[in-house]
Formats: C-alpha cells, sequence, structure tokens
C-alpha cells in the first residue's frame, strides 16, 4: 500500500531514495538532452521539440501509472502530495518562469544537469537561480498577500472539469498523441526536412499508445477491490448463506458490565447519528468506510471479538461480512438496532412491569444501563483504539 | 574524450522513463520530484552562515528554521539534487558529453550568454517560489497527479516563454525577420 513513506521506508531512509531517484532523473533528463540550452529553446522557435515530447510522454507515463495503482488500491491518492492552487501566484509565478525560460535557456533542473556535465552556463543559471530566490526571500512581506490570494486547496483538474480521474488520463493520452504528430510536421518544416512515416515506427508508436488506452481501459472496465468486495458479499447474501453470529442485546449489555475489554464494539452507522447516541465503548465506523485499509486493521485483530452493530440487522450483518471477508472469524452482529438498545436500556419509565419475568429483565436492564455509563465514561481515554491519522505527505518544490 | 558524443536518446523513450522514475518517486516516498527547493535551502543556509542576525531576526528564516529543524540542508530535495548530478554526470561520460564550454546561440558573446543565464535564473528562481514549485515540482509533478495549480504553472510557463520568444530571438537564432 503506497506511498511505502513513512509507513514501510522511514523517513531517513527517505533521503537514500531521495538520492536514487534523483540519479534517475538527472540520468534520463541528461540521456534525453536537457543538458543542452539550445536543445531546450528548440521548442519555443520550432527546430526542436523534444523537451515537449519528453515532458509529455513522462507526465503522460506517471498519470496513467498513478490512476492504475489506484484503482488497485496501491496507491492512496487521498494522501500524496497535491500541489495547492493558489491562482494568482500560480500564474504569476509561470509567467516569470516563462520569461527566465527564455532568456535563460535552462530551468532549474536541467541547468543543475547542464552544470554537472560541464557547461559553464549551467552554472551560471544556478547561481542566478540562487540570487532570485534570494530575493524572493528578502522580499517576502510585499510578496505574502499574493502567495496565498485565491486559495483553491487541493484542487484536481478532472473535478474542476467535472470528469473522472480515468476519463481525464484517456485524453490527456489523444491530446498528448495528437501534440507529438503535429509537432513532427512542424519541426520538420523548420529544418527543411521532409516528412515521412516509417512502416516500423508507427506500428512502434501506435503500440505504446495503445498499451496506455487499453490500461485506462482496463481501470474503468474493471471492478476496484471495494467495488469486487461488495459484490461478493450481495452474492452471499443473495444466496442465503453465511448468516453471522446473532448477539442479543441483554447478552452484549451482560458481556459489557463483566468483561468489556474482550470485545470490540463498532457502530456502523454515520458519525452524526454515533454522536446523537451509541453503545458505551463503541468506536464508530460508518459501513461505507470499514473496508479501507486503516480501518481494517482496527477490526482485524486477534485480541477482541468484534460486536457489529447500526441503524439496521441488515447493517450489522453486513459490516460482519465485510469484517470476516478481510480474515476476521470472531464476529458478531447485535440483535437489535441502535435505537431498539437505547430504547431497551436507557429510555426506561419509572413504572415497573407487574410480572415477574419482565420485572427482572426491568431491573437488569436499570442497573446495567448505570454501570455502562460508568465503563464507558472510565474507558473513554483509555481503552480506543488509537486512531492513527494519516497525514498527506508534504512535498513541492518551495 | 576524443570520441565524438553519442546521439541522445529517443525522447519518448527518455519521456517514458522520466515518467517511471515520477511515478516510482510518487509511490515510494508521497511525493514527486524537484528542483528549485534545493536551491532554496542552500539560499537559507548561507545567509544562515553569513548572516546569523539577520536570519534570527526575519520572518521567513525563522518560520524555514520550525520546519526543518534538522537545518535547511537536511531537505529531502537537496538529496535529490545530489542524485540529479550524480545521474546527469554518469550519463554524460557515458555519452562523451562532459565538456567544460559555454554553449548558447550563433553569434552571440559569451558575456551575453553568461548575463542572461544569470538574469533568467534570478527570474525563474523568483518566479518558482511564487508559484510554489518550477518545471519539475510545480509543472511535471503537478501534471502527473493532475494538480489544478500544477497545469495552470505549467501553461503559464510555456505560455510567456512562447509569447516573448520573438523578442529575445537573437539570443537563440541566427535570422532577423
Amino acid at each position: 500500500m503506497g506511498p511505502l513513506v513513512p509507513d514501510i521506508i522511514s523517513n531517513e531512509f527517505n533521503f537514500i531514495i531521495a538520492i536514487i531517484v534523483g540519479m534517475g532523473f538527472g540520468f534520463a533528463l541528461e540521456q534525453a538532452g536537457f543538458g543542452s540550452t539550445r536543445k531546450l529553446v528548440g521548442l519555443f522557435y520550432g527546430y526542436d521539440f523534444t523537451v515537449l515530447k519528453v515532458f509529455f510522454t513522462a507526465g503522460v507515463t506517471a498519470m496513467v501509472g498513478i490512476t492504475a495503482l489506484n484503482h488497485l488500491q496501491l496507491l492512496d491518492v487521498d494522501i500524496i502530495f497535491i500541489n495547492p492552487t493558489f491562482l494568482w501566484a500560480a500564474i504569476i509565478g509561470g509567467v516569470i518562469m516563462g520569461a527566465g525560460f527564455i532568456i535563460g535557456g535552462f530551468c532549474p533542473g536541467t541547468s543543475v544537469v547542464a552544470a554537472a556535465s560541464g557547461k559553464i552556463d549551467g552554472w551560471a543559471f544556478v547561481f542566478g537561480a540562487g540570487l532570485g530566490i534570494f530575493a524572493f526571500v528578502e522580499s517576502y512581506p510585499l510578496v505574502k498577500d499574493l502567495m496565498v490570494a485565491e486559495n483553491l486547496g487541493y484542487l484536481l483538474v478532472f473535478e474542476m472539469m467535472g470528469i473522472s480521474r480515468e476519463a481525464f488520463a484517456l485524453m490527456m493520452i489523444f491530446v498528448a498523441t495528437g501534440a507529438f504528430i503535429g509537432v513532427t510536421f512542424i519541426e520538420n518544416k523548420v529544418n527543411n526536412r521532409t516528412t515521412q512515416w516509417l512502416k516500423k515506427d508507427i506500428s512502434k508508436y501506435s503500440i505504446a499508445v495503445g498499451l496506455a488506452v487499453i490500461t485506462v481501459l482496463l481501470t474503468i472496465i474493471t471492478p476496484s477491490r471495494g467495488e469486487l468486495m461488495n459484490k461478493r458479499i450481495d452474492a452471499k447474501l443473495a444466496a442465503g448463506e453465511c448468516k453471522p453470529q446473532m448477539m442479543a442485546d441483554d447478552k452484549l449489555a451482560y458481556e459489557l458490565m463483566n468483561q468489556y475489554y474482550l470485545y470490540n464494539v463498532v457502530d456502523v452507522r454515520s458519525p452524526e447519528e454515533f454522536k446523537k447516541f451509541h453503545i458505551p465503548t463503541a468506536i464508530n465506523i460508518p459501513l461505507e468506510e470499514l473496508h479501507k485499509h486503516d480501518n481494517i486493521n482496527r477490526i482485524v485483530q486477534n485480541i477482541k471479538t468484534n460486536v457489529f452493530y447500526g441503524a439496521s440487522y441488515e447493517q450489522a450483518q453486513r459490516a460482519c461480512l465485510v469484517s470476516k471477508y478481510h480474515g476476521k472469524a470472531d464476529n458478531y452482529a447485535l440483535n437489535s438496532t441502535a435505537d431498539q438498545f437505547q430504547q431497551n436500556f436507557f429510555m426506561l419509565g419509572d413504572e415497573q412491569p407487574k410480572n415477574k419475568m419482565d420485572h427482572e429483565t426491568y431491573v437488569f436492564r436499570k442497573e446495567a444501563a448505570q454501570k455502562l455509563i460508568e465503563i464507558g465514561e472510565a474507558v473513554a481515554n483509555l481503552d480506543k483504539p488509537v486512531v492513527k491519522k494519516t497525514k498527506r505527505v508534504q512535498g513541492g518544490c518551495s | 574524450m576524443n570520441e565524438a558524443p553519442k546521439k541522445y536518446m529517443n525522447p519518448y523513450l527518455a519521456g517514458f522513463f522520466l515518467g517511471f522514475v515520477l511515478l516510482t518517486t510518487i509511490y515510494v516516498t508521497g511525493r514527486g520530484l524537484g528542483a528549485s527547493g534545493a536551491i532554496k535551502s542552500f539560499v537559507v543556509q548561507t545567509v544562515e552562515t553569513l548572516a546569523p542576525a539577520h536570519a534570527a531576526t526575519t520572518d521567513y528564516y525563522i518560520s524555514q528554521k520550525e520546519n526543518n529543524p534538522g537545518g535547511p540542508l537536511k531537505s529531502w530535495l537537496v538529496f535529490e539534487v545530489i542524485g540529479v548530478v550524480i545521474g546527469a554526470f554518469l550519463s554524460a561520460v557515458i555519452a562523451n558529453r562532459v565538456s567544460v564550454k559555454i554553449e548558447k546561440g550563433p553569434g552571440v558573446r559569451n558575456g551575453v550568454r553568461i548575463a542572461g543565464a544569470v538574469f533568467g535564473g534570478a527570474l525563474f528562481g523568483f518566479g518558482s517560489q511564487l508559484a510554489r514549485g518550477c518545471t519539475s515540482g510545480a509543472a511535471l509533478s503537478g501534471m502527473a497527479v493532475m494538480s489544478f495549480g500544477g497545469i495552470i504553472t505549467m501553461m503559464s510557463i510555456f505560455g510567456m516563454a512562447y509569447a516573448i520568444a520573438w523578442f529575445f530571438r537573437k539570443l537563440w537564432i541566427n535570422k532577423t525577420n
């Protein structure tokens, strides 16, 4: 489950990773010819479109890869670094950089590559970039307001356009392919070469583009892991097999009073409903989020027995099946709903039933309600599972 | 060193390789590639060394210090750029492209080229801080994760460069039209 830092790879080792991927980055840029300033600015005069070809291919490759990894739930796109959008800073900063590009002939990454292969102009650009950054830092109080104006947050371009991630990836593949064909014509015209399409090249590039398209199409067609799980559970429910073990509410109350530490009571309703009323000691994981990585870790454990309850019996049953699907055998579904539990235990009138059996139940439930509240308060801070806060990765260039 | 430089890699293949490196970076670390941030770290370190009194009283350096308790140079991008230098040097050695020289447009004097590089670099450095990333950190990595801001920055960079290319043509191409 990516990203691997910081859970699988430590933050310290991440510096070693940085050197390794940096080497790959530098190697790729140098091989592409980005250490040469004339090759870079060729883009703007039409004689060499290498920058566009490399840049677009790299962007689309990574984009398709992220889409596929996200679909396979190997990469959590909700926590990877997304460049935040501060509209004015992005536009004005970009315009200033564009001017710097044409005057200086590099961008910061390529200037480092040029410097590494001995180009004095590369060194000059790196030095200039340092001066520019120094100027920025010293004038920071003046540009601070511009920096934070029009904050649109972690805005994604496909959300902005109202389409899906996959559709945008597909679109970019076609835009890039179209651009590659277009610039090849321009490039040949500027350099006075005739454009010829070799059969060998056409088939080679068609296969590459085709593979990218197929990858994205597969992510659209095939169900994600969550969908697959729900489908299988639906099939089992429809077939009427695998009924979860049931637990009556009196039994749960009794168990909690005597050995609450053996039970992991899970409320699968929404947080709002949970806030209004929940069985003491219960934790809240909404049913739709139960299959998520972090939540599975909270229910698939060896120490406690899970007891699920929700707004309806079906919710509890489904939660049981989700838990079972992920490998936890020891699950119970509560026989009654959250509302029934509240009625039975916490909203008893003062009038005592005449019937002896009902009277006993009444007394037990009254006591239980009292005791459960005490236990609930006592363990409120002690016994809750530690919720691991997954934070968005900090990154970017600034 | 007497051998002629080798040909550059097929741009699409190089692009695929670069995209693969970027994808690996995002998968492993959760963040993209970058470059200008490392230069900033060097700037902050330089100021802290040469003018500690100034650094101690200016808000920007103070907040930098709070965010990087290990010192400005102990940052991911600094290590990444060290890798870039190594990788680029290795690639250039393999392809016989290491040579100390100034590359410039036809008929441009060395002084003009160096002045242009310093001035262009300064603009790029300033802009990269404003836009929170340069061509690598904002445009390329932003495009990969489909960030709206990243793509806007990318279009601004290339749009501006095209818009003013004509005015600076004498720096790069030997035509007068």
